[in-house]
């Protein structure tokens, strides 16, 4: 079959018999939601998309603890909203197998940084598998939920962009007749309500079960060694596995270099790494992002009392920034070996207009830029526009140019209400309805609470648009059906605001006159406008 | 045996359908293939980049001069995309533009085409320059485009498999289109057969032997 990583790694899943999925839309992991979307009512499943992913992993996790298989799925920051939980997840650990999916974006393709969650692991103290490829996501993905019923806590599987995002032919097994969606919750308040005296007690425990995952990591079905290290050993984890294997190949190697590659990458299989660092005095490490195995290698080395030089990121041989692409490990390993590789000829391109994605033909949100660019008039250039996560950020390009600061889902509330007292200026926060719901409620809190002044404008297309049309809290479906809409003008009231304003943004004088007023109000205190219009590729209209 | 072929277009162009069609057929015909997209500006008019890799090959990607096919659905990208391509490349390239949005704001100038094409024989082995609109257009959808790019690649032998797995493909992807989809595929192989036959006029090989002998 062939299969995107992403829907490799549902299968996985399903055929673990996972009985609870939830998640937040974000590129690379979106379509793992979306396939369950599809099938988890016929399935038995229960999913969500859950209001962000911190939601989610609670979720997940009571129905871990409750002895149901769970699976949450999250884009790489999406791990950083779902943190808290997270931290304290690894001391309560899970009755029932959970595994957390974190989607890395190396080059953010669609990202805000290209943080390596590999150390969330490692900070979290839990396990972590990192598949290479379509097939070996979804064989994890299954061998995740045994490996977290076995040491009793949540496994990461920390995947990347171009194993997420990449179609392969993968081997599928079968699945089981039902799926377990109801359980009961067997009380142990010692182990799961997190008071000090409890989290000491369960920090220990934590500890012991990571001392035995250590030993299932030497067992693990998912390293794998290649060859043997004659005159170099590689070092390997992830997609960037691939692109060795293929440079020792074709630069006709295969004799002479050894590759290890790791698929457990938390805790590591200390004694293999052990034996294949004494079979070669020169060590080079292919990992994308930050030097995780390299660093972790060199303490290896240090423990051993034996010399052998770890190369990669420190010595310069591969950078620290953006994904890999194969030439450039085939040039490494081919300087290493005193391979000369034949260069690609240098294209010499004059400068080429760029061509950045737009705002769609008959996109609401132009409209809604438009009218309040209107509205400030002469006051446009010195209004700061804090903006947010969502294809509205695309305002930031020319003609419209109305993002000034962005840092991640729902700062643009936040950061409103620091630019309101740091500075003099006019402050327009500009957030989509999805965002709202996200991040975006406990910062309007404080901005009532703290009488910070500014314009807020929610960008409501009646989806969350740029993930692929993901339902959210303020619709009245859900992908189990009709459900109750929280109304964001309901939300605003009950946070105490009281300049509210709705409006639709294809009228446009009445926009304008709308976003005047409002405007106007915010100089006394925060003003909200809801500038309602559904996304243009709604099929239904919302 | 291995066919690094890399696609690139704009939003919209329905690159990702080409690949999937691609991988179907390779599928059916017994290889590996891997193909990597890249999500979330397909309908924003972005650059849209696929790389697939058919047979003996691990890597999801294609690095710089790595393409034994560079098909591009844009002039302009196909250009862009210049880096992917060597001396042995196959470059399949659409005639008709896309006008950025940057140049309609005046931030740039779109390239002459006859300036773009001379660039691109100068640095790739073998060049196809189709209409594929019009050649869509003929078939009956305009949107078919695609199939007339997946026709042409056919026609240039550089598949490890027979045209019939990418036909058969087609019309199991999508049963309900698959006429004009056939149409339009088969209008894109035949314009490569009968402009192949062409002779050229022996300029561009000289220009593009002499380029390589100063590298």
């Amino acid at each position: 079959m062939l299969l995107l990583g992403n829907e490799a790694i549902v299968r996985g899943a399903l055929e673990a018999g996972v009985g609870f999925v939830t998640t937040y839309p974000g590129t690379p992991a979106s379509e793992i939601g979306d396939a369950f979307a599809e099938i988890a009512p016929d399935a038995g499943i229960y999913f969500e998309y859950s209001v962000n992913e911190k939601v989610a992993l609670e979720m997940a996790a009571a129905a871990a603890v409750s002895g149901v298989r769970a699976l949450c799925a999250m884009k790489h920051v999406g791990l950083n909203v779902a943190a808290d939980a997270f931290m304290s997840l690894a001391y309560t650990g899970v009755r029932a197998g959970l595994v957390i999916v974190s989607a890395d974006d190396p080059s953010m393709h669609s990202s805000q940084n290209e943080q390596d969650n590999r150390y969330y692991a490692k900070l979290a103290n839990i396990p972590m598998l990192e598949p290479a490829d379509p097939q070996e996501a979804l064989e994890m993905v299954r061998h995740a939920f045994e490996l977290s019923e076995k040491l009793e806590l949540p496994v990461l599987l920390r995947t990347t962009t171009r194993v997420n995002h990449t179609r392969g032919i993968v081997k599928i097994g079968e699945l089981p007749k039902t799926f377990t969606k109801a359980a009961r919750f067997v009380k142990e308040p010692s182990r799961f309500v997190v008071v000090p005296a409890v989290a000491r007690q369960r920090h220990k425990v934590l500890i012991e079960r990571m001392g035995q995952a250590r030993q299932l990591s030497e067992d693990s079905p998912f390293h794998m060694i290649i060859g043997k290290a004659q005159e170099l050993g590689i070092v390997s984890s992830g997609v960037a596995f691939n692109y060795a294997l293929d440079a020792v190949e074709e630069l006709d190697l295969t004799k002479r270099i050894g590759i290890l590659k790791i698929g457990m990458t938390n805790p590591l299989p200390c004694t293999l790494c052990e034996a294949f660092l004494l079979s070669s005095e020169r060590i080079l490490v292919v990992e994308e992002l930050e030097p995780y195995l390299e660093n972790e290698l060199k303490v290896i080395v240090a423990d051993l009392g034996i010399h052998r030089e770890i190369l990669g990121k420190g010595s310069g041989h591969f950078p620290q920034l953006y994904e890999f692409t194969p030439d450039r490990v085939k040039r490494a390993i081919a300087e290493l070996m005193g391979i000369a590789v034949e260069k690609p000829v240098a294209q010499t391109l004059p400068p080429l207009p760029a061509r950045p994605p737009q705002l769609c033909a008959g996109c609401p949100h132009r409209a809604t830029y438009y009218a309040l660019k209107l509205a400030l008039g002469d006051e446009f250039k010195n209004t700061i526009f804090t903006t947010d996560i969502g294809c509205y950020t695309l305002g930031l390009l020319p003609p419209l140019e109305m993002a000034d600061y962005l840092l991640c889902m729902g700062s643009s509330i936040g950061t409103a209400n620091g630019f309101t007292r740091a500075t003099d200026q006019r402050v327009v926060a500009l957030v989509g309805d999805s965002t709202f719901f996200h991040a975006g409620i406990p910062a309007l809190t404080n901005a009532v609470h703290g009488q910070h002044k500014f314009l807020l404008v929610i960008l409501d297309n009646r989806t969350t648009a740029m993930t692929g049309h993901q339902p959210h809290p303020g619709l009245e479906f859900s992908v189990t059906g009709h459900v109750p809409a929280v109304a964001i003008e309901d939300v605003l009231q009950g946070c105490g605001v009281r300049s509210i304003h709705i409006l639709d943004p294809a009228g446009l004088q009445e926009a304008v006159d709308v976003f005047k007023e409002a405007l106007q109000e915010s100089k006394e205190e925060i003003a909200v406008v809801i500038s309602r219009h559904p996304c243009v590729l709604l099929r239904s209209g919302g | 045996m291995r066919a690094r072929l890399y696609m690139v277009g704009v939003g919209g162009q329905g690159t990702l359908t080409a690949a999937r069609v691609l991988g179907e057929a390779a599928l059916a015909a017994d290889l590996n293939v891997i193909i990597s997209e890249v999500h979330g500006m397909a309908q924003r008019g972005g650059v849209v980049e696929t790389a697939i890799l058919i047979g003996q090959v691990h890597s999801p990607l294609i690095g710089d001069g790595e393409a034994d096919v560079l098909m591009g659905f844009e002039p302009l990208e196909t250009l862009r995309a210049l880096s992917k391509a060597s001396r042995h490349t196959w470059v399949i390239t659409n005639t008709k533009p896309i006008i950025p949005s940057t140049v309609k704001l005046g931030q740039g100038q779109y390239p002459d085409l006859r300036e773009i094409l001379s660039r691109i024989r100068s640095s790739a082995g073998s060049v196809i320059a189709l209409n594929a609109e019009d050649l869509a257009q003929q078939a009956g959808a305009l949107i078919a485009a695609n199939m007339v790019m997946l026709g042409a690649l056919v026609a240039t032998e550089q598949l490890p498999f027979p045209g019939e797995h990418v036909r058969d493909a087609i019309t199991r992807l999508s049963p309900r289109y698959a006429a004009i989809n056939l149409k339009a595929f088969e209008l894109g192989k035949a314009y490569v057969i009968q402009h192949q036959e062409e002779p050229d006029d022996g300029w561009d090989r000289i220009r593009a032997g002499r380029a390589s002998q100063a590298a």
